[in-house]
């Protein structure tokens, strides 16, 4: 190469090209998925409008293109996707991408702020927990990890919901924002803020129990490496110790599972944006998956597999910081 | 500092008799763990609760059984109350526990069989063959599998069958992952090259030397799958998307949510059930884990 | 304690115990030793005869509390550490007192730059400025002869090779000057090359500084080359300590006598008249390139060339020695003769039949008459399977009934020595050395003629190794085999091989006999390897029988 490309860019438009033919991969098998399904987009249609007569039907056929053959169909369904159009959806009477656009907001926020809640106490705690090896306050959050991670996190909804929202009436039972209060500015952020409280909780409880474990694990593994010893040696100890020669290492795979698991987080966030009637994608999901609205459901795998992407190529960003054995070539 | 190597001292070998078996020392070491044992009673409840669905709440556990919205411990008929329906909950919790299992261990079997396939090949020939299908497991991965496994049960109809079916799809890439890696580090020890050396063929080297040094991980990790299962089930149910015609722990706190700000037991109870189920799983999961690796524990 | 030197390490004592379930009850007792001022200290053991828990008990670095010292003193110029709170400790550790650890690859925090690692130690003990720091720190480097100090302060430990990390290592230790280093097998993870450098390095700071050195090894020529005074431990007992001189060449304990006679002879078997047997093994111009990997849109680097036009004959009975250091590609070698690893290029006949164009069907029956040995012994044997299966393996594959192949089996035992009811036991009951025979069985079994060995006694203790050579010595004697023996050890080249290849960067820079290339090396990189032989110029006075 002559022109001087800094390293980062090439690597992270490396990245996003190589994921382009699992994106591609993902959509051809979820279009070929959807035609395997008993009916299309036009029998849901007429169902819904109770019945029509045969030549009208053939005649919607015809427009939605789907009288071709299934090849045609796919290739046709794969040149608009390129122009990220992702069709009609009958059900919200308007094209898929403004239904998607207008709600993706919300649950990028949702995912926002539970993968924060769940790394930060989940490091924290775990890092703690392995400081502090088989003594009380380890068993403490050891047994504490274990508990959070068999809870479903629908019935932990409802909990929250019963106890903050039924008995004890402080945060509200669903919803982005009061609806009529139009707030506007920091008390519209905070309003949002209060209705993002349960939800957040309950999203990132399981993750937190992940990270913590795996974090207690690492960081018990990391202190027993070699060159932990050599910091012993030099006379570092306490906290010196534990942030520059074993956190930062111990980090490495918690990182890698945070970017394995991001796409669990987006489809948990179908049951909790269900739950609080959350008006984002996972609530989309669901509602489309119950109306048999296919058009969307393709649309949200498609919006979902994107986001997943970029986080993964955010992730290997931040390990490649952290690590500097990995060169970014 | 590693465990002292006597191999200076001792070119005399111990007595045989002193040395037990591999699985009586697992289990030695497993018993010492008190957390994996009380796992170990959970699973037997359930287990048992499952066996005796039929002996303790005979006849359909969906079917109209009391008054409805009893309060547990007031009718000797319904000891754990019952719903909106006048359904019995205690009734519900042990047939529930069928369905937990069977989709749990069912479910499990299909991931880990994916998994193990996918990944030995992956691993052992790594590659072309191991870019195409990490390319493949990658894609599953990219899909948040609770939305691909709406999709499914959307297209296919939500029996038991196709949700075991539909879970065990969504779920065998960690597996295939994990199975790879234990693959890519056992190819290169010596130990497959001697197989090699010795003109074992390649099939033979994959299941016959590699795997079985391949699977106590995978077979601790099965715990985790079991219990992911067993969540999803249940959150299918939850959403109503579940088999209509059978007793779901999901399904009844998913019912019982209309009724949360009066009757909440109608919710909390099998909430419980399937809490202790996957700490069960997790526990003893965890428990065969340090067992398999005393070294990481005092 | 010789003469008018300060005591600098003073242990008396001492003893340390070990957890419950250990081998045994204490890994150290009754533990007396000092270190003077300017003196270097080896302390000489084979493996888990408790050397490195005694360095670490010095520097307070025991794994506590499964491991902990029971009793005794340390004292370290008249201060007793054992009594010190950890705060304490600290304020010694890397100022008073330094340690050099084994790996250099793992003992650097692969996520910090080496001048932020040396900066580290500066920063905990000085107050000295940022500049002043850096300047120090630079000033070290260029003591331990880095070649360009300016950019290794600013590089990650895993972008400078090996030696130049343990010289960082020196430099981390060194850096404030300490009373005391300890240096747990500094040398052990290097190349004769670079240990040599290594060595006088250490040996050259340490008289310049006045150090006390406690210098822990398990090898008797790296004592041979450093050490004022020698301290013997065997499994945890101290059997034998005194003035280096008096332990090299008048070792007064059997142990001390067991192994410096297991140290294999640096003279090679007299030169052979010219052999007329059958030429078993023949290697022509074979070939090798790692490609690296890349593809689209990613970085390329230059592909690795491991082996370059190699041809070489073995015939029956002869042993043929591959050396070289790491990188030389003499494991490539024999990964390709066994075809474990496709070649690029090149021909291996196996007494005239060509394995490398063998098809899969004939490759197994060839696969008969080749049969390797390796390196590491835990890693060399499937866990799962018992011994009396591992051996007969080979055979079942290659056609045999099973129950003769065990029969077999349990007969090649007794051939390596071991115990007819090992068959029934799995490996991990067998120590390195056992597991060792129980590979040659393994290959015995097949009843090859040639075996090829890949450094296999390079995982052994000193005195199992010479025991390991010697079985193979005398079954190829017996059982007229011919040997392909790939190893770093000159020593060990020198007492079995009758021939040598020496490699270098995939290529033969010099063969020839043993005895020859050894009293007369032509090529000059021969001639370093042969000068970085540690203790070349000590004559041991007692000799093993091999």
């Amino acid at each position: 190469m002559s022109l001087p490309v800094p390293p980062l860019l090439t690597y992270t438009v490396r990245r996003v090209v190589q994921a382009i033919p699992i994106i591609i991969l993902i959509m051809v098998g979820s279009f070929l998925l959807i035609k395997l399904a008993p009916g299309d987009t036009v029998d849901a249609l007429v169902g819904d409008m109770g019945g029509a007569d045969p030549a009208f039907v053939a005649r919607l056929r015809a427009e939605y293109g789907l009288d071709e053959s299934v090849m045609v169909q796919l290739w046709r369904y794969m040149l608009k996707l390129a122009q990220f159009d992702f069709g009609w959806s009958y059900v919200y009477e308007q094209p898929v991408i403004t239904v998607l656009m207008s709600r993706l907001g919300n649950t990028m926020l949702l995912m926002v702020s539970s993968l924060m809640v769940a790394f930060t106490f989940g490091v924290t705690l775990g890092a703690i927990a392995a400081k502090r090896a088989y003594s009380w306050t380890d068993n403490m959050i050891s047994t504490l990890g274990l508990v959070f991670y068999a809870m479903p996190s629908f019935f932990l909804s409802l909990l929250l919901i019963l106890i903050f929202s039924v008995k004890l009436g402080w945060l509200p039972v669903g919803g982005i924002r009061t609806i009529g209060a139009f707030k506007t500015g920091w008390a519209d952020v905070a309003d949002v803020a209060r209705h993002l409280v349960m939800p957040t909780a309950a999203l990132s409880l399981i993750y937190l129990a992940f990270y913590m474990r795996l974090m207690r694990t690492s960081v018990l593994e990391v202190m027993d490496l070699d060159f932990v010893r050599t910091a012993r040696a030099k006379g570092a100890g306490g906290a010196r110790l534990m942030f520059h020669h074993v956190m930062r290492n111990a980090l490495l795979p918690v990182v890698t599972l945070l970017g394995l698991q991001f796409s669990t987080v987006l489809g948990g966030s179908v049951i909790i944006e269900t739950i609080f009637s959350l008006p984002g994608i996972g609530q989309l999901a669901y509602t489309s998956v119950v109306k048999r609205d296919l058009n969307t459901l393709m649309g949200i795998i498609a919006i979902s597999s994107i986001i997943v992407v970029i986080v993964n190529v955010v992730t290997d960003l931040v390990y490649a910081w952290l690590d500097p054995r990995i060169e970014l070539k | 500092m590693t465990i002292p190597d006597t191999s200076v001292a001792s070119d005399s070998l111990p007595d045989i008799n002193l040395m037990p078996a591999r699985s009586l020392v697992l289990w030695r070491r497993f018993r010492r763990n008190r957390a994996a044992l009380l796992g170990l009673v959970l699973f037997v409840i359930v287990v048992l609760m499952a066996a005796l669905a039929d002996v303790v709440t005979p006849g359909d556990p969906l079917r109209n059984a009391g008054p409805p919205l009893t309060a547990p411990l007031v009718l000797a008929a319904n000891p754990l109350g019952t719903d909106q329906l006048g359904r019995d909950i205690m009734a519900g919790i042990f047939h529930g526990a069928r369905i937990s299992l069977i989709i749990g261990v069912v479910a499990t079997l299909i991931s880990i069989a994916i998994g193990v396939v996918i990944g030995a090949v992956a691993g052992y020939f790594g590659g072309k063959v191991d870019g195409a299908l990490m390319r493949v497991t990658e894609a599953f991965q990219t899909i948040p599998s609770f939305v691909l496994l709406l999709t499914l049960v959307a297209i296919f109809g939500s029996s038991i069958q196709n949700i075991v079916i539909a879970i065990g799809i969504v779920s065998w890439t960690a597996p295939a992952r994990m199975v790879r890696a234990e693959f890519m580090s056992l190819r290169k020890r010596e130990f497959v090259d001697a197989a090699r050396n010795l003109g074992v063929s390649d099939v033979a080297i994959i299941f016959r030397e590699i795997l079985p040094n391949a699977l106590p991980p995978v077979i601790v990790f099965a715990s985790v799958v079991m219990a992911t299962s067993i969540l999803m089930e249940s959150a299918l149910a939850f959403l109503g998307l579940g088999d209509p015609n059978y007793a779901s722990w999901g399904n009844m706190i998913g019912q019982g949510r209309s009724v949360l700000r009066t009757a909440w037991f109608c919710s909390v109870i099998p909430g419980v059930a399937i809490l202790l189920t996957v700490l069960s799983f997790s526990l003893m999961g965890e428990g065969l884990n340090d067992a398999l690796n005393p070294r990481q524990k005092k | 304690m010789t003469g008018d030197r300060k005591t600098i390490l003073d242990i008396r004592g001492l003893e340390i115990v070990l957890p419950s379930g250990a081998d045994r009850p204490r890994a150290l007792w009754d533990f007396n030793l000092t270190v003077g001022e300017g003196e270097i200290v080896c302390l000489v053991g084979e493996s888990g005869s408790g050397k490195s828990l005694a360095a670490n008990a010095v520097m307070r670095l025991l794994p506590e509390p499964h491991v902990r010292v029971s009793q005794g003193t340390i004292g370290l110029d008249g201060q007793d550490l054992l009594s010190l709170s950890e705060t304490e400790m600290r304020a010694i550790r890397g100022n008073r007192m330094a340690m050099i650890f084994q790996e250099p690859m793992t003992a650097l925090n692969p996520q910090k730059t080496v001048g932020w690692q040396i900066d580290e130690v500066l920063k905990l003990h000085t107050k000295l400025s940022k500049a002043e720091r850096k300047a120090r720190a630079l000033e070290i480097l260029g003591d331990v002869h880095i070649p360009d100090p300016a950019s290794t302060y600013n590089a990650y430990p895993h972008q400078i090779s090996g030696g130049q990390r343990q010289r960082v290592m020196i430099a981390m230790a060194l850096v404030l000057k300490p009373q005391l280093i300890i240096a747990d097998e500094p040398t052990t993870a290097l190349d004769v090359t670079t240990q040599k450098q290594i060595l006088k390095l250490i040996k050259d700071l340490q008289q310049a500084h006045g150090t006390g050195i406690l210098f822990i090894t398990h090898d008797f020529g790296v004592v041979a080359e450093i050490a004022d005074r020698i301290a013997v431990l065997r499994l945890g007992e101290l059997v034998e300590q005194g003035p280096a001189k008096q332990i090299l060449l008048n070792p007064q304990h059997p142990y001390t006598r067991k192994l410096i006679a297991a140290v294999p002879a640096l003279t090679p078997p007299p030169e052979k008249p010219m052999s007329n047997e059958p030429v078993v093994l023949e290697a022509k111009d074979l070939r090798k390139t790692f490609a690296a990997r890349g593809g689209f849109l990613s970085g390329k680097r230059k592909p690795v060339m491991a082996v370059k036009d190699l041809s070489f004959q073995l015939r029956r009975g002869e042993t043929l020695g591959v050396v070289g250091e790491s990188g030389s590609g003499k494991t490539t070698v024999s990964r390709i003769v066994t075809r474990l690893l496709e070649s690029d290029s090149g021909e291996v006949r196996v007494d005239g039949r060509d394995l490398l164009s063998a098809s899969r069907a004939e490759l197994r029956g060839l696969r008969k008459d080749i049969q390797m040995v390796f390196q590491d012994p835990m890693a060399s044997l499937n866990p799962r399977r018992r011994v009396v299966e591992l051996i007969a393996q080979g055979p079942i594959v290659q056609g045999v009934a099973k129950d003769i192949a065990h029969a077999r089996a349990r007969e090649l035992l007794s051939l390596v020595e071991l115990p007819p009811m090992a068959a029934e036991r799995y490996p991990h009951e067998f120590s390195g050395g056992q597991r060792q025979r129980i590979g040659i069985a393994r290959a015995l079994a097949m009843e090859p003629r040639v075996i090829v060995a890949d450094e296999p006694v390079s995982a052994l203790d000193v005195s199992v190794q010479a025991q390991v050579l010697k079985l193979l010595a005398d079954l190829r004697d017996r059982l007229h085999l011919s040997l392909l023996f790939v190893t770093h050890d000159l020593r060990v080249a020198a007492q079995l091989c009758d021939k040598v290849i020496v490699m270098s960067k995939g290529e033969i820079v010099e063969a020839g006999p043993t005895a020859r290339v050894f009293a007369n090396p032509e090529h000059p990189y021969t001639r370093s390897l042969l000068d970085s032989i540690p203790g070349r110029d000590w004559e041991p006075p007692v000799r093993s029988v091999a």
